[in-house]
């Protein structure tokens, strides 16, 4: 049994129903809905059977327009125990939101307002959700799909100017 | 040069005010330094030891008060054009812009889909030298730098414009 089946168990057991067995059964990563996540968070660093107490990338992930959903995906690592584990969250396009995990990793505040500058996921609970990369008066989320390079961006012109190299 | 030509003695030379002055500017061009990218480095050895910009008398500044070139040397993105064009209007003049690699020149790679990228930085400030290259080999840089300089030379500042 590898980690990640052990650790969706342990978090099966501790919070019924917030496990998504997915259609295709894998065992790379798991599958959570973003109902408890904040308290499963606080689970899987303190437990003292998991102690992921290392979080090491957060990543947004759009699903394309005809699912609807973006993702958020989660890697954990644990310097006692030495095991890894990645954690999936999917929420809706439209109105996207997850509670954060900034005040339980410290190092998920800039992860996540990275995933906020791309994305515009909502992290429920950060205490300083700001654009990270692009400025502050930009408009739209450019890692989306369906995102459509601006004209002008402060009178400046966005799409190509030159001439050639196509 | 002139009737005051080979009256003094050989250690002495003559020339007009408008040529000293601009002969003056062009030997001693305090460039500013703006690595914004992988350019940077090279523009960072190209101001080292083995290629010595101080030869030609540019020395770095960190301030764009004491500039007189400005060399962009890195991706321009939409977030930091405004930040040239203020650093840009700081300066005193006389101010020349040299443009430094693909990115500067015309977006370079991201010419076509950078969604943050200006493409090209002339379209900001106005650009004196562009130096081809990604990135540029310090040769090339000090080739455009000598250009520069000859470029400073040919101008009259004294001299009224016909």
């Amino acid at each position: 049994m590898n980690v990640n089946q052990k650790v969706s168990q342990i978090v099966e057991e501790k919070f019924p129903g917030s496990v998504i067995i997915p259609e295709e059964p894998q065992n790379d990563f798991i599958q959570l809905n973003s109902e408890k996540w904040n308290e499963i968070a606080k689970f899987l660093k303190t437990e003292s059977a998991l102690k992921f107490d290392s979080c090491q990338c957060i990543t947004g992930v759009d699903l394309g327009a005809e699912t609807e959903k973006l993702e958020v995906r989660y890697n954990f690592h644990s310097t006692k125990h030495l095991h890894k584990v990645e954690i999936r969250i999917a929420t809706d396009r439209k109105r996207p939101s997850i509670p954060s995990v900034e005040q339980i990793w410290r190092v998920a505040d800039w992860f996540e307002r990275e995933v906020y500058d791309m994305y515009g996921i909502r992290f429920k609970g950060h205490r300083d959700l700001r654009r990270m990369l692009l400025p502050d008066d930009w408009k739209g989320w450019p890692l989306r799909k369906d995102y459509k390079t601006p004209q002008t961006y402060n009178g400046m012109k966005v799409p190509k100017v030159r001439k050639g190299w196509d | 040069m002139g009737f005051l030509e080979e009256r003094f003695e050989d250690n002495i030379v003559t020339a007009k005010l408008d040529q000293l002055l601009s002969w003056a500017r062009s030997t001693s061009a305090w460039y500013f330094q703006f690595g914004l990218a992988c350019c940077a480095i090279e523009m960072m050895a190209t101001a080292a030891s083995r290629h010595d910009l101080e030869r030609i008398g540019m020395m770095p500044r960190s301030s764009p008060r004491q500039a007189d070139v400005m060399i962009v040397a890195g991706t321009v993105t939409l977030k930091m054009a405004t930040r040239v064009k203020k650093l840009y209007d700081q300066m005193a003049d006389p101010k020349y812009v040299v443009s430094m690699g693909s990115c500067s020149n015309s977006g370079g790679p991201y010419s076509r889909q950078g969604y943050h990228v200006l493409k090209g930085v002339d379209q900001v400030v106005p650009v004196d030298v562009y130096v081809p290259g990604c990135p540029p080999r310090p040769e090339a840089l000090l080739e455009g730098l000598i250009k520069l300089q000859e470029k400073i030379k040919q101008e009259r500042p004294l001299t009224k414009k016909k």
